[in-house]
């Protein structure tokens, strides 16, 4: 409440402030947080650049056809990582084999079948979402103490796809689930008032629309399990020769890298090869399955 | 179209049959008082909340029977009770007796079947995310039409019918969301009538258009008088008092809707007989 008797000066005061409130900062207030902004992203975007510029330089020579068929020689320090690459291609195929069907058949109950408040359903989501938080560190403990020694599957590569499937679920689950669950309801009403099954709207709408989430959670899951060391030591091992089946032992590129960089004096050079390789296969996975599915709704018409 | 046109009384109808199956123009002229929907003091409930109780009311074969009232006074859920769309909404009940000819509505275990037979259109259009023609083969794939050939007969019969075939023979497999408001009415009523349905529920077909497609749906409607049962929840009264062979007035009374009068759309919108109704149509309540 400003007092009718005030003098002038004070008057004058609180025009001057609301003309020019604080001066410099206000008037430019707007460009500042402009900038500011910009410059956040910019780091971000910067440190990106910076380490692929440092993979890049540093690792490009060494990247021949050699380097990606031979086999490693001289504990790495040589040679090549053909081995390697299979047996990352192989744990990662057991991986998606495995979590795909399983994490899809998981969202449909969850978001199909069981209803959102139920408790049952709400108990899955919850174990999912603990599962998601847990260090991979902790996965491979499981992934030894069951799969390698329960099961008696020992040091392969199926052990090693099995823990990675374990690590992906959850991402691959909760997305699924959100794909579906955000397909409209109109397509649901529509497709009962025709007469169609339950079977048949799930089938041939709700999955085909849900297929934009499955992809995003395929993709985030593929990263994990690409970039995933610790869980892999414990259950696929560390043997670098080729793998003849998926019951043999086989050294992952990250499980290489991590090998190459601590243990390995000299062996940087092909390290930096080796996460060159590997960030090639992430980019180009992604590139791939993203391209597959876009190209599969086209074919359906499915434009959301 | 004058709705008076078809208005013939009883017996004097060129079929009595009251449905046909082909081509719109074969439709008998009119339709015939006999009645095919009977429904018996049909209550639905969402939970412990009573929203429509009470309702008895016959609908006739071939005829078009428009529901009209305010909003919220129950008319979707009797449509959406007719063909036990009530059963995807958790926690709905319906009681009473409803009856499609000899069927049991409310008791029959095949719901695949009574949908089939009592087709419906919703307020927005609904297409789904495929393409123009698939939108109407999926469903007739899945109700057992396997001949090819058929389903593609199919399909352009029923989009003459609904007057798109002209306007989308040329890109049938385009996406049936770049189809307008109108066309995708007009494409979800094809894929309805593609199963050859007895009776048509129509949920505010036409809120969501422009006039002039608004129009076109309703001259679509119009053409059908005879052909198909229709059952039309409406809020247009000019529209309804030009389709409405019969007109049903439903009314909230502390919260829950009830039939408030029914009878031919002659009575209904120039006599009136309840004071709830005469305000409503002369558009003083509601």
């Amino acid at each position: 409440m400003v007092n009718a008797t005030s003098s002038t000066d004070f008057h004058d005061s609180i025009n001057q402030t609301s003309r020019f409130p604080n001066g410099f900062w206000a008037a430019n207030k707007n460009a500042l947080m402009t900038i500011a902004i910009w410059m956040i992203a910019a780091s971000v975007s910067g440190l990106f650049l910076w380490i692929l510029f440092d993979i890049l330089t540093q690792g490009l020579p060494t990247v021949t056809w050699d380097f990606l068929t031979k086999a490693p020689r001289n504990a790495g320090r040589e040679g090549g990582i053909g081995p390697i690459i299979i047996s990352t291609i192989f744990v990662l195929g057991v991986a998606i084999a495995v979590s795909v069907p399983v994490g899809v058949g998981t969202a449909i109950l969850l978001a199909e079948v069981t209803q959102a408040e139920s408790v049952f359903a709400s108990f899955v989501r919850r174990s999912l979402d603990v599962l998601a938080g847990v260090p991979s560190i902790v996965f491979g403990l499981f992934g030894n103490s069951f799969f390698c020694l329960y099961l008696g599957l020992g040091f392969s590569i199926l052990s090693g796809g099995l823990t990675l499937a374990c690590m992906v679920l959850p991402i691959l689950i909760r997305a699924t689930e959100e794909g579906i669950r955000s397909v409209p309801k109109e397509y649901r009403f529509g497709a009962a008032a025709l007469g169609l099954s339950r079977s048949a709207t799930l089938f041939r709408l709700v999955l085909p629309a849900a297929v934009p989430g499955i992809v995003v959670g395929l993709v985030l899951g593929i990263g994990r399990a690409l970039a995933e060391t610790a869980a892999l030591i414990f259950t696929s091992g560390y043997v670098d020769r080729m793998p003849g089946s998926v019951f043999d032992s086989g050294r992952v590129l990250s499980v290489h890298i991590f090998d190459l960089s601590m243990n390995v004096a000299g062996g940087d050079r092909h390290a930096y090869g080796s996460a060159l390789v590997l960030v090639m296969i992430l980019f180009s996975i992604n590139t791939i399955v993203t391209w597959i599915a876009h190209r599969w709704l086209q074919n359906r018409i499915i434009t959301t | 179209m004058n709705s008076q046109d078809h208005h013939c009384p009883p017996g004097k109808c060129k079929s009595t049959d009251g449905v046909t199956i082909g081509p719109v123009e074969q439709g008998p002229p009119c339709c015939v008082p006999h009645p095919l929907i009977r429904v018996q003091n049909l209550a639905v409930s969402y939970g412990k909340k009573r929203v429509l109780g009470d309702i008895s009311l016959t609908i006739n074969r071939g005829c078009v029977t428009a529901l009209i009232g305010p909003s919220g006074c129950g008319k979707t859920s009797f449509l959406s009770s007719l063909n036990r769309l009530t059963d995807l909404i958790p926690g709905c009940r319906v009681e009473g007796e409803i009856s499609l000819g000899s069927l049991d509505v409310r008791a029959t275990k095949d719901v695949m079947a009574l949908r089939r037979r009592v087709g419906m259109i919703f307020q927005k259009p609904n297409p789904f995310p495929l393409s123009i023609r698939k939108n109407i083969e999926m469903p007739l794939k899945e109700h057992g039409v396997r001949n090819r050939h058929e389903r593609l007969e199919i399909i352009e019969s029923v989009l003459q019918d609904v007057g798109l075939w002209d306007e989308v023979k040329d890109r049938l497999d385009a996406s049936a969301l770049s189809l307008s408001g109108g066309q995708q009415q007009r494409l979800c009523i094809a894929r309805a009538i593609a199963l050859r349905p007895e009776v048509l529920l129509l949920d505010e077909p036409c809120s969501a258009l422009d006039p002039i497609a608004s129009g076109v749906v309703e001259e679509l409607l119009t053409s059908f008088r005879g052909r198909y049962t229709i059952v039309v929840v409406t809020h247009n009264l000019q529209q309804a008092r030009r389709i409405a062979d019969y007109a049903a007035f439903f009314w909230t009374a502390e919260g829950t809707g009830r039939l408030i009068e029914h009878g031919s759309g002659e009575r209904i919108f120039e006599a009136p007989q309840q004071p709830l109704t005469i305000a409503y149509v002369n558009g003083k309540a509601g």
